[in-house]
């Protein structure tokens, strides 16, 4: 009889613990964020601290299978090219675990940044730690993040702009239009945005 | 000669099946297609009946594992006033490849319609504050009461769910 109390007191707190853990909130707008260290599709791990130089950071989860994210591929390479150089590099998280979404692994990755000629780094978030803190929800998820004070912030939350379906149809750049705010040392307009995508996958 | 009766009857079954078959076929070769002011009314009927609204695509892999719950909850509920619409979140160039195929394979109950609205950043907040975008999403509502799940579902939850705007 005791056993069984015992079992069931510690599955009720099992129960509870595992939904008040679960993060629901991540980060909004203003917020500070944590740095991470994860294995790129080029067996280098990459942290944001490595970027002495950068302003700020792109930092995209997105993944190799959700068509939203492929539909946006060659915008994220764009969006790369246009603002690496001025100190707004693109860092590309893959948030899924490969076991709950098949063609998301390391291997399936590298496959992918190769064939596309990603332009930045493509990171695995192994154990699935990092996309909680940040509070993704889906692929593909954008977080614009500016160095202030020593200290990483979050400045834009959402999408890359306004038609995921058709680049030549987009009338709003969210994204772009964030990034250039900050660069001439502004608080950016439209600081959130909503688009469709894909959940991120757990088991 | 038995053989050959028995031949013909199974002919005239096959082919009556297959009649049958691409009569459902013709229904499903057109879907509505909305943007969000035209979905939005159905959003917010003020009647009698508790509405399963499943916002999903053909792409989404937990969508389409999830669909059946849906059809069952139809099933099972159609009964008591409830009514299940499945809203397709598909790719507008990808409706004759791949949406239209989807429905006439697996013949769906609930009805589908398309939400063809690109400027999703406006309609998302409106279908739902805390909607981050992501599906499988589901709204379930009635005159007196409206959640918003933003989540895949197995049958048992969902009817658990279904079950609060029952009572």
């Amino acid at each position: 009889m005791k056993t069984i109390k015992t079992i069931l007191l510690v599955s009720v707190f099992a129960l509870i613990t595992a939904f008040t853990l679960k993060p629901i909130d991540g980060y909004t707008v203003g917020d500070i964020a944590t740095d991470f260290k994860l294995e790129n599709v080029d067996g280098t791990m990459v942290s944001m601290s490595d970027y002495e130089d950068a302003k700020g950071f792109v930092v995209i989860f997105t993944c190799n299978t959700c068509p939203y994210s492929v539909a946006y591929e060659d915008r994220i390479i764009a969006l790369d090219k246009k603002y690496k150089s001025k100190g707004y590099p693109v860092i590309a998280i893959n948030p899924n675990d490969p076991k709950a979404s098949n063609g998301d692994s390391l291997a399936d990755m590298k496959v992918r940044a190769k064939a596309k000629g990603f332009t930045f780094p493509y990171l695995f978030d192994d154990g699935q730690k990092v996309y909680p803190q940040y509070g993704a929800t889906k692929t593909p998820h954008v977080y614009i993040l500016k160095k202030e004070k020593g200290k990483i912030q979050v400045a834009y939350i959402g999408a890359i702009d306004n038609n995921s379906h058709n680049p030549d149809s987009v009338t709003k750049k969210y994204a772009e239009d964030a990034i250039d705010a900050l660069l001439a040392g502004k608080t950016p307009e439209k600081s959130t945005s909503r688009a469709i995508g894909c959940s991120i996958k757990s088991l | 000669m038995k053989k050959i009766q028995i031949f013909f009857c199974l002919a005239i079954l096959v082919v009556s099946c297959k009649e049958e078959g691409s009569n459902d076929l013709v229904k499903t070769d057109t879907i509505p297609s909305y943007n969000y002011k035209e979905l939005a009314p159905l959003l917010s009927k003020n009647d009698a009946k508790t509405y399963v609204i499943n916002f999903w695509a053909t792409w989404c892999a937990p969508c389409v594992k999830e669909l059946p719950a849906f059809e069952k909850l139809l099933d099972t509920y159609k009964d008591q006033n409830v009514e299940v619409l499945l809203v397709s979140l598909d790719f507008p160039s990808q409706i004759q490849s791949k949406l239209i195929p989807f429905l006439k394979k697996n013949q769906l109950k609930a009805q589908v319609v398309l939400l063809n609205d690109p400027d999703q950043d406006s309609w998302i907040p409106k279908i739902n504050e805390n909607w981050s975008g992501a599906i499988p999403a589901t709204l379930i509502y009635n005159s007196k009461k409206r959640a918003f799940y933003e989540r895949s579902f197995e049958y048992e939850a969902l009817e658990n769910e279904l079950q609060k705007f029952l009572n």
